[in-house]
C-alpha cells in the first residue's frame, strides 16, 4: 500500500490506450507484466475513441489528445480502421495531430522463435506525418480517382536527420534510403535528395539507396545486406511487413511513434478482428513496444529484465501463442513471463 | 529415363498443312543486359525450330511513333530492358513505352525451379498488375516551393479491365483461386474503387475462390507463408512490390518471366524488369527470365509444343545444375548456360 502511494509520485505517466480488437488483451498482458516488474510508470487510461459520437461527429476523443500532450508518452493498442470509407485511419490521425514524424520499427531475430532466415537485425525508420497518407483524394470525374502523396522538403530532412542520428546513436552499420524515384521522379525524387544531403554530413556512415521493390525483394532473398532503412509512409509500412515476415510475423514487432515532444510506441499489428476477445493474441509486440518505451525512459533495468523473461520463455518454448504454433493462451503466456521475472 | 518414355509415348503435333510458316514478331534488346539475354534466346528459339522470325529494333526510339505502330503490328515482341534515370529528367521510357502500347495487364509468374537454391520450395504465384496507372500516372508538380505532388490516378474502368482480365487467366490456367491487394484502409476512394471493381467481376466466377488483404499484410504473408497465394491481382506500385518479392523467393529476377497484355498485342519481358547494371556486359546474366518469357510468348502464338520443348531443355538444365549463372549458384557465362540448354535440346 506504500509502495503503491509513494509511486503515485515518482513515477512516470504513461498514456495507456488500448485500442479496439486484442488491443485491450495485449494491453493487459504489459499492464500485469510492468507490474509484476515494479516498473515506476502510473497508467493513465484513455479511449481513443469517441463512443458516444454520433455519425458525422468527430470520431476522436478529444480528451485523449490533451492527455497525451500533458505527459509526453503513449502506449498504444492496435486500432482497426474501415476499408473503403469510413473515418480515417486513427493512427494517422494521432501522428498528424502530435506530429509524430518518425515511426521507428526495429526487427531483430527473437531467440526462440525459429523461422527459415536467420540473425535478422533490421531497423525500418519511416516518414510518418505525409506522403500517401495525406488523406487528400477527390472522384474527379465519375470512375476517376485522384489520389495525392505529398512530399515536402521539411519532412524529408527531418526524417533524413532522424535516421542518421539514430544510425550513430544505437552504433549501427549503415544507412539505405528505399525510393521509386526512376517513377516518381519529383516526388521520391525530392526524397532522394533530401536523405542525400544530410547524408554528407554524416560523412562517417556508408549510406546506399534501393528501388524500394527491388528492395523487398532483396530483403527477402538476403536480408543482411540490410541494417537501417528510410523512407517514406507506404514504402515504410510495407518494408517493415515485410522485415516481420523473415522474424515470425506480426506478433513480434515493436514500433515507436516519435516527435519533437512526444511519444507513442505501439505494435505494428492490426486489430486482428478474426482472434479478437478469444484470449489467442501474441501481446509480444506490444511487450517489445512497451520495452522500447522503457529504455526511451531510461528504465534500462526493468527494459532488461522483462525482455529476458519474454526471451527466456519464448527460447523454452512450452508457453506459446497460437501465431507461433503453440496453444496458450494470452494470459498463460502473461503470466509464465511474470513467473521468470519474479524468478 | 522416365521422362524420356514419357515423351516418346505422348502424342506428335501433327500440325496442318504449311503450319510450319513463320510468324513475324518484333525483338526489342534494349541495353545493358538486354542484347545479352535477348541474343540467347533467339539462339534456344532457333534451336527448338520454333516457326517465327524476329524484326530487331536495336536501338529503339521511343518517341518514334512509326517504330511504335510497325511493333504494334506485330502479335508480339520479346523485350530486353531499356535504361531509365533515377530521380530528375525525362519520365521513364519504359512507362512510357508501356503507355504507347496499351499493354494494360502485366503479368508475372514466379514459380520454383527444381535445382535452384532457395529458402522455400513449391511456389507458384501468377501476379497480374494494372501496368498503365496508379502511381505511375507521371503527374508530378511542385505546389509550393519545396512542397511536391504526386498523383496516384485509379479509374473504375481500369480496375475493371485488370479484374476481369485476372480471372479469366485463372479460369483459362484452372488457378483456385485471387487475391486482390490494395491499401484502401488508407487510400479509401482510390484503392476503394480498385476493389469495387475487382469485387463485380468476381461476382462472374463462383468456381474461383476471392479473397482481399491489406498490402503491408501481403507483403508480410507472401515472405513468411508464401503457398496461401495463388493468383493475385493489384494496382501498378503493389504489382511491383509483390512481383519483386515473389521473384526473389524463388530465386531472383534473373528466373521469373513475365508479359505485358494489350488487345491484340503482348509485350514479353522478365518479369521484374531490372535493368541489372551491375552485371551488364559481362556477359553473366541469367537468360532463364527471359527465355521462360519466350515459353509463355510460344503459348500466346497457340505453340505450345515448342514451349515445352525450350522448357523441357532448360528445367533438364537447371535441375542437373552442372552449368549454372553466378546468381544461381554456378560459374557460367550466358553463353555457356545457352550453349548446354542447347545440348540438352537436342539429345
Ligand atoms: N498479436 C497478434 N497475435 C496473433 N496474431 C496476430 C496478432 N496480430 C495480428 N495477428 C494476425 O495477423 C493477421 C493480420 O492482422 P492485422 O490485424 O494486422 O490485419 P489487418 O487486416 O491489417 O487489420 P487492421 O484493419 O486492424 O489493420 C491476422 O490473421 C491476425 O490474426
Ligand atoms: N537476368 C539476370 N541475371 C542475373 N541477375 C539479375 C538479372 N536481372 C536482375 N538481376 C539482379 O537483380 C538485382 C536487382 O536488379 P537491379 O539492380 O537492376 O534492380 P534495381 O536496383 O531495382 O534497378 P532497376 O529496377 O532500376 O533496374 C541486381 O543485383 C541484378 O544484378
Ligand atoms: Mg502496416
Ligand atoms: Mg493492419
Amino acid at each position: 500500500m506504500i509502495s503503491k502511494a509513494f509511486r503515485r509520485f515518482s513515477s512516470f505517466r504513461v498514456v495507456l490506450m488500448p485500442g479496439d480488437g486484442i488491443g485491450p488483451e495485449v494491453a493487459n498482458s504489459v499492464v500485469d507484466i510492468f507490474d509484476a516488474a515494479q516498473v515506476p510508470i502510473s497508467w493513465v487510461h484513455a479511449d481513443l475513441i469517441n463512443k458516444s459520437a454520433k455519425p458525422g461527429e468527430d470520431p476522436f476523443n478529444r480528451d485523449t489528445l490533451c492527455q497525451i500532450r500533458e505527459h509526453k508518452i503513449g502506449l498504444k493498442g492496435p486500432t482497426g480502421t474501415p476499408i473503403g470509407g469510413g473515418h480515417v485511419s486513427l493512427n494517422v490521425h494521432l501522428r498528424r495531430e502530435l506530429d509524430l514524424y518518425a515511426n521507428v520499427r526495429p526487427c531483430k531475430t527473437v531467440p526462440g522463435v525459429r523461422t527459415v532466415y536467420e540473425n535478422v537485425d533490421l531497423v525500418t525508420i519511416r516518414e510518418n506525418t505525409e506522403g500517401e497518407y495525406s488523406g487528400k483524394e477527390h472522384e474527379v470525374i465519375p470512375g476517376v480517382i485522384e489520389n495525392l502523396k505529398i512530399v515536402s522538403e521539411r519532412a524529408c530532412l527531418r526524417i533524413a536527420r532522424y535516421a542518421f542520428d539514430y544510425c550513430e546513436k544505437y552504433g549501427r552499420s549503415k544507412v539505405h534510403a528505399f525510393h521509386k524515384a526512376s517513377v516518381m521522379k519529383m516526388g521520391d525524387g525530392l526524397f532522394l535528395k533530401k536523405v542525400r544531403e544530410i547524408a554528407k554530413l554524416h560523412p562517417k556512415v556508408p549510406y546506399f539507396e534501393k528501388n524500394m521493390d527491388t528492395g523487398c525483394g532483396i530483403l527477402v532473398s538476403n536480408p543482411s545486406n540490410f541494417d537501417v532503412m528510410v523512407m517514406p509512409n507506404l514504402y515504410g509500412d510495407i518494408v517493415s511487413d515485410v522485415c516481420a515476415g523473415l522474424i515470425g510475423g506480426l506478433g513480434l514487432t515493436p514500433s515507436a511513434n516519435i516527435g519533437e515532444e512526444h511519444a507513442i510506441f505501439e505494435a505494428v499489428h492490426g486489430s486482428a478482428p478474426d482472434i479478437a476477445g478469444k484470449n489467442l493474441a501474441n501481446p509480444t509486440a506490444l511487450l517489445f513496444s512497451s520495452i522500447m518505451m522503457l529504455k526511451h525512459l531510461n528504465l534500462l533495468e526493468h527494459a532488461e529484465k522483462i525482455e529476458k523473461a519474454i526471451h527466456s520463455v519464448l527460447v523454452e518454448g512450452t508457453v506459446r501463442t497460437g501465431d507461433l504454433g503453440g496453444r496458450s493462451k494470452t494470459t498463460e503466456y502473461t503470466k509464465a513471463i511474470i513467473d521468470k521475472i519474479k524468478g | 529415363m522416365l521422362r524420356h518414355l514419357i515423351r516418346l509415348s505422348s502424342t506428335c503435333f501433327p500440325q496442318k498443312p504449311g503450319e510450319s510458316s513463320v510468324r513475324k514478331l518484333a525483338l526489342i534488346p534494349g541495353d545493358g543486359i538486354g542484347p545479352e539475354i535477348c541474343s540467347a534466346a533467339t539462339e534456344v528459339l532457333s534451336a527448338i525450330h520454333a516457326p517465327i522470325e524476329f524484326e530487331t529494333f536495336p536501338s529503339l526510339n521511343i518517341n518514334d511513333d512509326n517504330s511504335i505502330k510497325k511493333i504494334k503490328s506485330y502479335p508480339a515482341a520479346l523485350k530486353g530492358t531499356i535504361s531509365h534515370q533515377v530521380g530528375e529528367g525525362a519520365s521513364n521510357p519504359n512507362v512510357l513505352f508501356r503507355k504507347k502500347l496499351e499493354v494494360y495487364a502485366n503479368v508475372c509468374h514466379a514459380f520454383s525451379l527444381q535445382g535452384i537454391k532457395t529458402r522455400h520450395d513449391n511456389i507458384n504465384v501468377i501476379v497480374i498488375r494494372e501496368n498503365l496507372e496508379g502511381e505511375y500516372s507521371g503527374l508530378e508538380h511542385e505546389v509550393y516551393p519545396g512542397v511536391v505532388e504526386s498523383i496516384k490516378v485509379i479509374t473504375y474502368d481500369a480496375s475493371l479491365k485488370i479484374a476481369k482480365y485476372a480471372f479469366e487467366l485463372a479460369y483459362m490456367n484452372n488457378r483456385k483461386k485471387v487475391t486482390a491487394i490494395h491499401k484502401a484502409n488508407i487510400m479509401k476512394k482510390a484503392d476503394g474503387e480498385f476493389l469495387k471493381a475487382v469485387r463485380q467481376v468476381a461476382k462472374e466466377y463462383p468456381t474461383i475462390q476471392y479473397q482481399e488483404m491489406i498490402i503491408d499484410n501481403a507483403s508480410m504473408q507472401m515472405t513468411s507463408n508464401p503457398w496461401q497465394f495463388d493468383v493475385v491481382v493489384l494496382p501498378n506500385l503493389y504489382g511491383s512490390i509483390i512481383s519483386n518479392i515473389v521473384s526473389f523467393l524463388v530465386g531472383g529476377p534473373g528466373i521469373t518471366p513475365g508479359v505485358n497484355i494489350a488487345n491484340d498485342f503482348a509485350l514479353f519481358e522478365p518479369g521484374t524488369r531490372h535493368l541489372a547494371k551491375d552485371i551488364a556486359g559481362k556477359g553473366i546474366a541469367n537468360p532463364t527470365a527471359i527465355l521462360l518469357s519466350s515459353a509463355m510468348m510460344l503459348r500466346h502464338l497457340n505453340l505450345p509444343h515448342f514451349a515445352e520443348r525450350l522448357q523441357e531443355g532448360l528445367f533438364k538444365t537447371i535441375r542437373e545444375g552442372n552449368v549454372l549463372t553466378k546468381d544461381i549458384g554456378g560459374v557460367a557465362t550466358t553463353y555457356e548456360f545457352t550453349k548446354e540448354i542447347i545440348k540438352n535440346i537436342q539429345q
